[in-house]
């Protein structure tokens, strides 16, 4: 299986927010913390848009390289996760993420911020698979259930896409073609890494092997 | 013998006072996805601890919930 990944077609969201409340739904995610979140570019101008932002369990995740206890972990599968046991409520990883993910919620064990919280691709923490105490700290494990994020599965122009990589970018091609426009994706590069990029450290490597 | 003794004192001493280990703990391992919940809110139609029918099963519900296209069509 390819990692699994987000994407929000831009083209098709329409700021209903049905995402954001699934999320809170499903995790009971408490009062001023929003693990997932609509933004509207250029609001109230016609051709305005919106796109849907949550953690996108980048490939080389900033979070991960600057917290300094350690606390996230990747998945098999590329969902990046952490451990709220380890986790210490610094804030670095918030300053370090380019999607405002990471969120902190005001009440909890360091009072004014409290340890971090971010979505889990519906795919829990370091707790036992559907037990209680995963719930209550990370919400529900849907992936151990064999389903889909909720924010994915419930949206209802299917703008958010979400699961094995492959597949999302399938759909998204297909639409493209079908539609003929709207290739670009917000944020695709950013959490991935661009395509020129993969090809220059390829013929990087490349020329460092016929080097050697 | 007495220069053995002061040896093996000042080693316990010593040890006495030796740091404990102050890493913070490495995150702990989690399960993996397709080892299942053992709840009854799994969606049917693949076996828990098979990854190849939980990977399988994803990208079947995924084409179903989210590609309209291979619905429609």
């Amino acid at each position: 299986m390819a990692r699994m990944k987000f994407i929000c077609d831009a083209e098709r969201c329409i700021e209903c927010n049905g995402c954001v409340t699934a999320c809170k739904n499903e995790h009971e995610v408490p009062w001023g913390v929003n693990r997932r979140r609509v933004v509207t570019l250029n609001d109230g101008v016609p051709g305005e848009k919106s796109v849907s932002v949550a953690c996108m369990h980048c490939s080389d995740a900033p979070c991960m390289a600057v917290c300094p206890v350690n606390c996230f972990y990747k998945t098999d599968e590329g969902v990046v996760l952490h451990d709220k046991d380890v986790c210490i409520g610094c804030g670095y990883c918030s300053y370090a993420c380019p999607f405002g993910a990471p969120q902190f919620p005001s009440q909890g064990t360091f009072g004014v911020r409290g340890k971090m919280d971010k979505c889990t691709f519906c795919a829990g923490g370091p707790e036992e698979n559907g037990s209680q105490a995963e719930f209550e700290k990370y919400g529900r494990n849907r992936l151990a259930e064999g389903k889909l994020p909720a924010c994915a599965e419930m949206c209802s122009t299917k703008a958010l896409l979400a699961g094995d990589g492959d597949v999302v970018a399938d759909i998204l091609r297909n639409r493209v073609v079908q539609r003929g426009k709207g290739a670009e994706v917000w944020g695709w590069g950013t959490a991935y890494g661009k395509q020129e990029r993969k090809q220059e450290q390829h013929q990087e490597r490349a020329r460092e092997g016929t080097k050697s | 013998m007495k220069r053995i003794s002061i040896l093996v004192a000042t080693m316990v001493v010593l040890t006495a006072c030796g740091e404990k280990p102050q890493a913070l703990g490495l995150p702990k391992s989690d399960a993996p996805a397709y080892a299942g919940t053992g709840s009854t809110f799994a969606a049917p139609g693949w076996k828990a601890g098979d990854k190849t029918a939980w990977e399988q099963h994803l990208k079947a519900r995924q084409q179903s919930s989210q590609n309209d296209y291979s619905r429609m069509n």
